[in-house]
């Protein structure tokens, strides 16, 4: 049987009722590695020791349930203790923390087995993971297309089926893009939902951890175990964490949904659109009520979220200074020349270009002009979503403008690869819930609907995302690898 | 709006990236074009509006003054370069 | 100094508050440990650690803005202030930048009786760097190692505005703000520990000129000794370069202790640029007023209450209880010994004279020396009741000081019991009078002195022990 084809919620059922044990899974997963990966490229570490001692160790106890005996991927910005921790940059290729981050610490507590480390843009900084410092990842249903970035190890390795489910971060549509591109589930909470230490800060009022998987069910399960405040992290929310999995009965009826008229246009394509609103007309006939709306400010968001993530960026990223960890220049005479060369040496292009800039936006001078102006900017989108939100409980959109591209295509065009984030940065800027599912092919390629929702109220969201998932086939479509579509 | 060698230059020292003559050249070009771009902010009168800078509408997140065991010596020191007599070491600062 | 010139001075000073824990993760602030031994990710500036502030640290800011009668506003936030050093572990410090804790403060200070009121700008709470350590000097050390033990412990910086106008008006404002700060129980305030650190900003300008002079910046200051001789060889090095028609460079320097005079820190590089902008990753602090009133109500007794208090309940003059009041640990020694022996002025002149001496010589603290406040009642008790005389006490008192044993110890120990036996001392003063003919005619003639030469005699051959009232009393007797 290919366990590797499983979701978490079947792999769990099979292990309660005794008929596989977590090394049947930890090896089914391996094999499919090995047939896969060399094209994927989406591992940059694999922990097979340490996966198949953890499922021996639970198979002994013989106890499942939950996540218990099943294994999952962390994108490589998550530290893990022991384990090499690399952000997919040539700084920190040999840093092995000895600390875990929260989030991958409550999935090992719960009994989930870490079997390894995703591919990514270096320091979460990418549309495409073509940013990697060692290698690009790519997508599963066309090798020659990227799997979207930054989380684009995850999603490659889910969509792939190495492995069941990932944890990864999203500061501008890291998830949800790359969900988008490969055809599954991709999540980011609202902000402050799931706690960020352990996780190498990226953009810190932005950076959010979620989960890519393969359906909406396996993703509520997961929210519901790493949601919830965490004592180290002050930007983490004190709210309770509702049992997401009770939501998930299906109905939408009289559930108002809005589609802001601002997202189909962005340079999106006919296709599409065409797709999204068919979706449109699917949650209509399961009874919910569906609007179009106005979101006027939306065409400011990524010009904002162009200084602001970078500005902080540039003062998160300034701890690589070869003192302490990670790449040094040991050849500087002095600590100011150390300091440089290290960074020059240790960091790719994108990241150096976005510590340029954010450097520029917050220097004397210009700080009102640009950090200032672009925070002032921010509460206006996330005004206008607050006002949307008096009326409906939903806003649809789709998750990307194009589906997935060209490795190569776009990597000398830099504004345009920050457009592919065009409609998911929104989100990010007003700390909302949102999430990717897949709604349609194009060209056989996956199409991603996103659903943005209240500040948590992510029960609405996965409510919503179920009901479609219920009433469609195209969370069940996956990928021959490198090209055609099983089923 | 262009950016300036002096200001690459400048930028680049605050950040203390060491950069090629043509990294120089080509962050001033892909700046320049970024830059461009987000003028389009200063279409919006924000006078009146108030930076969001914290999303959650949260004050005052504390903790005890406790004292618990941080890392070993040892775990700090382990990812080094560089160590002696249990410090860091680091070339001359001035 | 030149009298058309005026010197205006500021301080900036910066106190490590007393607190268990750092002040954005749970590290002990404890002193001395191992290096990097207290530390952890956060501190130490690993990937993705995240600072959560500790409320004794809020507390403790409250507290000094309540003592320096500062506005404390609703609301405050934290900032990050950037710059690279290797003893900063982020590239970043977390300090509070345009929205401090507190604001528009003041202390007064008594210069011989004349109150003056110097306002304070501002307080606020920052993080503490870590250590480096050089071979030798800065300048021309190899290489540096780093220890961040101290990394991450809170500090709170005050900032006073440029109200004092002498060297002895800034230390007399240092050492009133250490007194209050101790008082509040904030900061231990030790200077040679780091704990108290102070920097001065001075400039000068032509008598009655309204506009400031160029300002520079000291550094290094280790004492309040430091402080006064550094301003005033500033102070007159910009009155010179302005009388020569040199430039005087906006610049920071250090003050050389060896050589007693101040240097250029200028490098090479251009003045960091800090970028400050808010922390996203700690919410904005909101400062209720009953919180407010609550620290208030639980405040210690501060150094100008308690030095009221002395005056009325004890009629001790100002002067006294200034200095009774430079320290809690100074008045809870006063307090102990009054609690025994209550002549307040006696206490206090032995205090400020003797006990002051001592531990002045010995560079220790009152709470660490060896003579507790209920041996010193004792001695004073003695002294009262003839067993030792004033004299001799001095000599018992040093010995005390030096070995912790109690006055009816050392007495024993010395065989120094005051001879007050008026038979004894008969015989004494008769031979020592008997032998000096002339000394007595020239005291029956007139000459007074000659009454103190024949005490003196009388203290030499009882080794200072003889009882000075009655050798006064037999002498006058005996020479009539």
């Amino acid at each position: 049987m290919d366990l590797y084809k499983l979701t978490v919620h079947e792999l769990q059922d099979k292990l309660l009722a005794g008929e596989i044990t977590s090394e049947d899974i930890v090896k089914s997963l391996f094999s499919r590695i090995a047939v896969v990966e060399e094209k994927a490229q989406a591992f940059i570490t694999l922990c097979e020791e340490t996966a198949w001692e953890s499922a021996r160790r639970i198979d002994q106890q013989g106890e499942y349930g939950g996540i218990k005996g099943i294994p999952y991927g962390l994108k490589d910005l998550f530290c893990t203790r022991g384990i090499k921790t690399t952000c997919a940059s040539r700084m920190l290729e040999n840093f092995v923390p000895s600390y875990e981050s929260t989030a991958s610490k409550l999935l090992n507590e719960k009994g989930g087995i870490l079997l390894g480390k995703l591919n990514l843009d270096e320091f979460a900084m990418g549309s495409s993971t073509e940013q990697s410092a060692f290698f690009p990842s790519r997508n599963p249903w066309d090798w020659e297309r990227v799997p979207g970035g930054s989380s684009g190890g995850c999603a490659a390795a889910v969509a792939a089926g190495e492995i069941p489910f990932a944890l990864a971060s999203d500061t501008g549509g890291s998830i949800r893009q790359p969900a988008s591109y490969c055809g599954i589930v991709g999540l980011k909470p609202t902000y402050g939902r799931v706690s960020r230490w352990g996780v190498a800060a990226f953009a810190s009022s932005l950076d959010q951890v979620g989960i890519l998987s393969r359906n909406v069910r396996d993703c509520a399960l997961i929210l519901k175990i790493i949601a919830g405040k965490d004592p180290l992290d002050a930007s983490s929310a004190d709210i309770e964490v509702p049992d997401y999995s009770a939501f998930l009965d299906g109905e939408v009826k009289g559930m108002r949904i809005a589609y802001p008229r601002e997202y189909f246009r962005q340079g999106v394509t006919e296709s599409i659109r065409t797709a999204v609103m068919k979706a449109l007309r699917k949650f209509e006939e399961l009874g919910a009520i569906v609007e179009e709306v106005s979101l006027p400010h939306s065409e400011y968001a990524l010009p904002a979220y162009f200084i602001v993530a970078p500005a902080e960026a540039s003062t998160n990223l300034a701890r690589f200074d070869g003192v302490r960890y990670g790449w040094r220049d040991g050849e500087a005479a002095n600590v100011a020349d150390m300091f440089s060369l290290s960074r020059a040496q240790g960091f790719g292009p994108e990241v150096k270009r976005r510590i340029m800039l954010g450097t520029y936006a917050l220097s004397s001078g210009y700080y009102d002009a640009y950090y200032l102006k672009a925070m002032k900017v921010r509460r206006l989108i996330a005004a206008d979503f607050a006002e949307v939100f008096r009326d409906f409980d939903l806003i649809v959109s789709p998750t990307t403008p194009t589906t997935a591209f060209q490795l190569g295509e776009q990597i000398d065009d830099t504004l345009t690869l920050y457009m592919n984030d065009a409609l998911t940065v929104p989100v990010n800027m007003a700390g909302l819930p949102g999430i990717s599912i897949p709604c349609a092919l194009d060209d056989g390629l996956p199409v991603g609907m996103q659903l943005i929702g209240r500040a948590f109220d992510e029960a609405t969201l996965l409510k919503a995302a179920y009901a479609f998932e219920q009433n469609t086939d195209y969370h069940r479509l996956t990928p021959v690898p490198g090209g055609g579509i099983n089923e | 709006m262009a950016l300036s060698p002096e200001e690459v230059n400048h930028v680049a020292m605050l950040a203390r990236l060491a950069l090629s003559e043509d990294e120089k050249t080509a962050f001033a070009e892909q700046l320049s074009l970024i830059l461009d771009y987000v003028e389009r902010l200063n279409e919006l009168d924000t006078g009146e509006v108030e930076p969001l800078i914290h999303i959650l509408p949260v004050f005052n997140v504390l903790r005890p003054d406790e004292a618990l065991p941080g890392s070993s010596q040892e775990e700090i020191l382990s990812n080094a370069p560089l160590v002696e007599d249990g410090q860091y070491k680091v070339p001359r600062i001035i | 100094m030149s009298k058309e010139f005026e010197t205006v001075i500021g301080l900036e000073v910066h106190a490590e508050l007393k607190t268990e824990s750092k002040i954005f993760c749970s590290c002990s602030t404890a002193f001395g440990a191992e290096p990097n031994s207290q530390v952890c990710p956060f501190c130490a500036g690993f990937p993705g650690a995240l600072p959560v502030l500790n409320e004794k640290v809020l507390e403790l800011a409250i507290r000094t803005g309540i003592a320096l009668n500062c506005e404390i506003p609703e609301y405050c936030k934290f900032d990050r202030k950037n710059y690279f050093y290797p003893d900063l572990p982020a590239a970043y410090q977390i300090s509070q930048f345009d929205q401090p804790v507190c604001k528009n403060g003041y202390l007064e200070i008594d210069l011989d009786g004349e109150i003056k009121r110097i306002r304070i700008n501002r307080a606020h709470m920052e993080e503490d760097a870590g250590k480096l350590v050089h071979q030798g000097d800065i300048t021309t050390t190899p290489f540096s190692l780093v220890d961040l033990n101290r990394c991450g412990i809170g500090l709170l910086e005050i900032v006073s505005e440029p109200d004092m106008r002498s060297a002895r008006e800034a230390r007399a404002y240092l050492e009133k703000l250490r007194s209050i700060l101790l008082f509040a129980g904030v900061s231990d305030c030790k200077m040679q520990e780091g704990s108290l650190r102070c920097d001065a900003n001075i400039s000068v300008r032509p008598a009655g000129q309204e506009e400031l002079g160029t300002r520079t910046e000291i550094k290094n200051l280790n004492s309040f000794r430091s402080l006064e001789r550094a301003i005033e060889y500033e102070a007159r090095r910009h009155v010179e370069a302005i009388e020569d028609g040199e430039e005087l460079l906006q610049e920071t320097r250090t003050w050389d202790e060896e050589k007693q005079l101040t240097r250029s820190m200028r490098s090479k590089e251009e003045a960091d640029d800090y970028r400050y902008f808010p922390d996203p990753d700690l919410p904005p602090l909101r400062i209720s007023r009953e919180r407010i009133e609550e620290i208030r109500r639980q405040m210690p007794e501060l150094p100008d209450a308690a030095q009221e208090r002395l005056v009325e309940t004890y009629g001790l003059p100002h002067y006294d209880a200034a200095i009774l009041t430079t320290t809690p640990d100074y008045l809870e020694f006063f307090d102990r010994v009054i609690k025994i022996y209550p002549d307040a002025k006696v206490v206090s002149n032995w205090m400020m004279s003797e006990l002051n001496k001592y531990l002045n010589q010995s560079n220790l603290e009152i709470s660490d020396c060896l003579l507790k406040p209920e041996k010193l009642a004792e001695m004073l008790q003695l002294i009262d009741d003839g067993t030792i005389s004033g004299k001799m006490a001095k000599t018992v008192f040093a010995e005390m000081f030096n070995s912790g044993k109690s006055a009816p110890e050392v007495v024993k120990e010395k065989g120094m019991v005051q001879i007050s036996d008026e038979k004894a001392l008969s015989a004494i003063i008769e031979s020592i009078v008997n032998g000096n003919p002339k000394v007595v005619e020239d005291y029956r003639n007139g000459k007074e002195k000659a009454f103190g030469f024949f005490v003196g005699q009388v203290m030499k051959a009882t080794r200072g022990q003889a009882n000075p009232a009655v050798v006064n009393k037999l002498l006058k007797e005996k020479l009539k």
